[in-house]
């Protein structure tokens, strides 16, 4: 049983990308998910933390554990300040980049998880939302 | 330097990822191995990623890039030991690593590796197209 049920961990560096993928591990563990669900939510952590921390010039990552229904889930935030994104549809479309990924970041996140929610303005930044229920 | 020891075995390199890599520490082994292949004329290259609990874009595109970077160096590569939490979650995340040459552990690896370069050597006619 997780003590805590939510907190913040800094996305400044790529160590803390490392940190950040450690810190969901740890929750999803705790919360009890199956290997595969506690694998698909890391994977999922760690390429938008890498997102925050390369387009969005570092950031902050919020989690929070959910109750709902007597089920169990953990919500991650990713947020930054950085330049935004100007193409949603483009930045969502697998296999498209505009820096040194393969494209998969955003929509591949999407796909592991249940719920996701993106939010970005132009020069004011992106929030990432994402859900997953055990 | 933090760096992901790269053992020689004969015509082989082997490299066991066994830690959390952050993404400089990817890119120096994909350096380091190039170098190595390159150093020791080496013929095949073996990574096994069996206690890896996390492979993600950045890290895929390592491997296959590696995979790439060695075909054209003269070696071949075989990825072995992924764990299957690992393959569900990359196939959902959207990638097969086409072009890499998986198997189940480090000694299939190595029969495998082993068929490729024989193959290779004595036989253009194994390889169809």
């Amino acid at each position: 049983m997780p003590t805590t049920t939510q907190g913040d961990a800094p996305l400044r560096s790529e160590h803390d990308v490392v940190l950040a993928r450690q810190t969901v591990r740890k929750l999803t563990q705790e919360l009890g998910f199956s290997l595969v669900d506690q694998t698909k939510m890391v994977t999922a952590a760690s390429e938008l933390a890498r997102n925050a921390l390369i387009y969005g010039g570092g950031g902050v990552l919020h989690w929070q554990i959910l109750e709902r229904d007597a089920r169990r889930g953990l919500r991650l935030l990713f947020a930054d300040e950085g330049p935004g994104i100007p193409n949603m549809d483009l930045a969502m479309t697998d296999g498209w980049t505009s820096g040194k990924g393969l494209g998969m970041g955003l929509g591949g996140a999407r796909r592991l998880v249940n719920d996701f929610e993106i939010d970005s303005k132009v020069g004011a930044g992106t929030r990432v939302t994402i859900v997953r229920w055990k | 330097m933090e760096r992901i020891p790269i053992l020689r075995m004969g015509e082989f390199l082997l490299v066991t990822i066994q830690i959390d890599m952050h993404d400089q520490l990817a890119l120096k082994l994909q350096d380091d191995l190039s170098n190595a292949i390159q150093k020791n004329a080496s013929r095949g290259v073996l990574i096994d990623i069996s206690t890896l609990e996390m492979v993600d874009s950045f890290i895929g595109r390592m491997v296959a890039d590696i995979s790439g970077i060695g075909r054209i160096l003269g070696a071949e590569t075989v990825l072995v030991g992924m764990q299957p939490a690992v393959a569900i979650t990359l196939v959902e995340l959207g990638l097969t690593l086409p072009g890499v040459a998986t198997a189940l552990d480090v000694e299939r690896g190595m029969v495998l590796l082993r068929r490729k370069i024989d193959g290779a050597g004595s036989d253009a006619d194994n390889y169809p197209g």
